[in-house]
Order: structure tokens, then sequence, then C-alpha cells
């Protein structure tokens, strides 16, 4: 019987220990193994709260712990700005500009270059463009289909600013959150989803 | 020139014709035509997808690899280097000088250097400790450029060798499993200013960027895919990829910083996915977009 305590005992510490040590292992070979380039800083390695808790896969499958999703969610959302002059549909004829590049913030761009939202890599916006992804929900007829109402405005406002406000694993890239996309250019994607005359919309 | 072509050529001529500057008389047994992807059938015709692989399914009789794999033999005899020896001598993974099959083994923990290496880091080895190379300069080039220009041709030389062999990557060595377990955990780090992790796009099945399908690497099937057919023949940057040029684009994409050449990293990454493909065929060199 003590044997037995004393190995659960033993098993117990070993876990945790055995798992900081994988941690080391895994922490040195990132630093190893990649370097600085360009505008993409070996510093971006660093993860924040969000980013450490959606690498595991087991959170990933559905078996996160939800008290830790939502203050990582309740910690994103009181980190979104909104608009500083309080305007938020643009134009969508330069949003759809925005959605239709996905360049920017790579090693190979330039730290003046003008980003682009890549939002077609993942989503389907304007019936017109036949090449376009589905890692995210189809945004055809955005608006006609939610209403043009204050709610819906500033929801898909903190949507773009910063996904993980709502749900902590989501795959869209935090926009505002991590400067990837101006104000203004937010203004005009936000039009390209909410302006009624924009094509999205027809 | 065309009263020389059997019915058959004829038949297939317009998928020679990227060929014809190479090519300076058709083969008289004319080829049965290239069998078209699987992939092919599963689009519905007309669909941009089955644009690509009709477009696939026509170069896919002249995949440029073959010069690589050529130039790459060439380079596997030939006598180089301050120790002015060949690479015939080369253990990369099945003996000493054994091409045949040996892709479809890696990555895998070789004795000598106590490590898990991947086709590129072992040839560069083999350079090194062989003809006397300095593997330094080779891991500070660039793609395409110097050495590495010649370690890519020696891997397309390989990799060929290995068509149609099984995957059968061991974790049976203790290092081998933890490097695989640290791919593991390497595919699915979220970092950057993006968030992105290879598995934000790589590890749900029939995803999309744009009209490129995504192999879903974390099942056997998307793994055999996605691993089975690199390194490649890349037609819109007109070059050959291998698996480490493959892997330091998906990076650049990623927002990450670069990842050095054959670094732990990418050979753990390697070896994630290489083991979760086992079982399924090496197609590679295969032709890419």
């Amino acid at each position: 019987m003590k044997n037995k305590y004393l190995i659960t005992a033993a098993t117990l510490l070993a876990l945790p220990m055995g798992s900081a040590f994988a941690d080391a292992k895994f922490d040195k070979m990132m630093k190893d193994s990649f370097q600085t380039k360009g505008i993409a800083s070996i510093d971006r390695l660093k993860q924040d709260a969000a980013q450490k808790y959606c690498s595991d896969p087991a959170v990933l499958a559905g078996k996160g712990n939800p008290k830790q999703a939502e203050s990582i969610q309740k910690a994103n959302m009181a980190s979104i700005k909104q608009p500083a002059d309080g305007k938020y549909i643009g134009d969508w004829k330069a949003g759809e500009r925005v959605a239709q590049s996905g360049r920017g913030a790579t090693w190979s761009d330039k730290a003046d270059a003008v980003n682009g939202g890549g939002c077609y890599n993942c989503h389907q916006i304007n019936k017109a463009e036949l090449s376009y992804g589905n890692i995210g929900p189809s945004l055809w007829n955005y608006g006609k289909l939610r209403g043009y109402s204050k709610e819906v405005v500033t929801y898909t406002w903190n949507r773009i600013y910063n996904s993980k406000a709502y749900n902590v694993c989501s795959n869209m890239p935090r926009f505002g959150h991590f400067n990837l996309l101006t104000e203004k250019q937010m203004q005009d994607v936000m039009a390209l989803l909410l302006d009624p005359n924009s094509p999205v919309n027809q | 020139m065309r009263q020389h072509w059997t019915r058959g050529a004829l038949f297939v001529s317009s998928l020679f014709v990227l060929q014809a500057c190479t090519t300076p008389e058709p083969p008289k047994k004319a080829a049965a035509p290239a069998p078209a992807p699987q992939a092919a059938a599963a689009a519905p015709a007309g669909a941009p997808t089955a644009e690509i692989e009709k477009y696939r399914a026509m170069i896919a009789d002249g995949n440029p690899s073959d010069l690589y794999e050529m130039a790459g033999e060439e380079l596997w005899k030939k006598a180089m280097g301050p120790k002015n020896a060949t690479l015939e001598k080369c253990d990369l993974g099945l003996g000493p000088g054994v091409v045949k099959g040996v892709y479809a083994v890696l990555p895998k923990y070789f004795k000598d250097t106590n490590k898990v290496q991947d086709l590129e880091s072992r040839i560069v080895t083999c350079m090194e400790r062989l003809q006397g190379f300095d593997a330094k300069e080779i891991i500070a080039g660039n793609f395409g450029q110097g050495k590495r220009k010649d370690v890519e041709a020696i891997v397309a030389y390989v990799v060929a060798n290995s068509k149609g062999s099984t995957i059968n990557v061991s974790v049976k060595h203790p290092k081998e499993k933890e490097m695989y377990e640290l791919g593991k955990k390497s595919f699915f780090y979220q970092a950057g200013p993006m968030d992105f992790s290879c598995a934000s796009c790589h590890a749900d099945p029939g995803k999309r960027i744009r009209l490129q399908d995504l192999p879903d690497l974390t099942q056997q099937k998307g793994a055999a895919l996605g691993w089975g057919a690199w390194p490649a023949y890349r037609v819109s940057s007109g070059t050959f990829w291998t698996m480490q040029y493959r892997l330091n684009d998906c990076y650049r994409q990623q927002r990450f910083p670069e990842p050095i050449y054959i670094s732990d990293d990418t050979i753990a990454v390697s070896m994630y996915m290489a083991v979760t493909a086992n079982g399924g065929k090496m197609a590679a060199p295969g032709l890419k977009r």
C-alpha cells in the first residue's frame, strides 16, 4: 500500500517536471531555429495569452478551459478602440481593394508598405469574385442578412479589429489589434460589408 | 515531322506543346496520355480547380524536375570539394550509397551525427564530411544559389528514386519520437501578427485559400498527399522547390521570422508530417502551380 502510494506520488511529480523539460527543449529549438529577416523579427515568436492558449491541439479540439477562454476574450474585447472620428462606414470600393490584397507583414514586405486584408483568402464576399477561400464563413449579403443596426455595426467593427474578443481561437487575424490595417482601411472594409450600395448587399 | 507520328502520338500531340523546344523528335513509341491526377475527377468540369488540374495533367509528362534530377545524378557521382570525393559513399539512411527508396524513410536518426536528419541536412553532412565543404556556408546561403543549388539538384535525384515507395518513417528511436513530438508542437504553435500556425490552414479537411486546396496534414490521408507530393517543381516560380524551401515560404506567409536552413524546427515539422503520412506513397518530385 505504502509502495503504491509512493509510486503514485512519484508519477505525479514526474509528469509536470517532464513537461516542463519538454517545454524548455521546445523553446530552445524555436530560438535556435529562426532568425530575424527584414521586418519579421525573432520577437514575433513570443506568444500572447491567446496565442499560447490556442496552440494546444486539445483546446482546438474543443477541450479547453472555458473560464480561461472567457478571460482572454474579455482582455481582447477591452483593448478594442472604436474609430477616432466616430465613423464606421467608409468607401466600399476602397474596401474591395483592401479585401483583394493579401500583401503585408512578411519578411519580404517593407515596413512602410500598405498592407492588405486578404479577406478573399478565407471568405466569399462579392459574388463577382470566384477565387475565394473557405476557411471563414461566407460574407455574401452580409448587411442584407443582418441588417444595419448599431449593434451589427459595432459587432462587425470589433470582429475586424479583434476577432478573438468573441472567439478566442478564431482563425481570423486581429487587424486592428496588431495594426495590420489602418482605421481608414477598416472603415472601408466595413463599407464593403455594410453599405447598402455595396455589391455585397445587392 | 508529322508523318512519323503514330496515331497515339497525334492524339496526345497537344501534351507535347510545352516540350517542343527540348524535344526535337516526338517519341516513336507514343506514350499513352499521362494519367490524370486523381483530383481531376473530383473537381466539376469547368470549375477553376478543374482547369488547374487539366493544366497539371497537360504538363505532367514533362515535369522540368527531370532536368534537376539529371544534374543531381551527375553531382552525386562527381568528385568535388577540398577532399575531391564523390557522394557515392554517403549514407542517407539505408546504407552507404543507397539512393533507391531512401526518401520514404526520411527523416530518421543517424548514429554518426547523433541527430534526426531530413534529406537536405543529411546531404549537407555528407558534403561536409566526405567532400570537405563548409556546412556553415551552405546554411548561410540562399535557395537556388551556390552550393545550396547543388543540394537541391541532389535532392531531386534522390527523391525521384523513391517514386512509388511506401512512406515508412520510424519513431522507434527515442530521438525520433522526441523530434516527432517537437514537430507536432511546432505545427500547432501560433505566433506573429496574424496569429497563424501551420494548423490554422492545415488541420481541417476540405479547406482552401482562394482556390488553392489545403491538405489536412494532421490526418494520414492529407499528410500522404501533402508530404508525398514534395519536393516539387513550381510552375509559378519556374524553379524546383525542396521541402526546406517549401517550409521557408510557408513560414514567410505565416508572418514568422525566417527558419534557418536545415534547423531543428524544419526537421521536426517534416518529421511530424512524414510520420503522419506513413503508409502513403511517395509521388515526388511533384508538379505544383
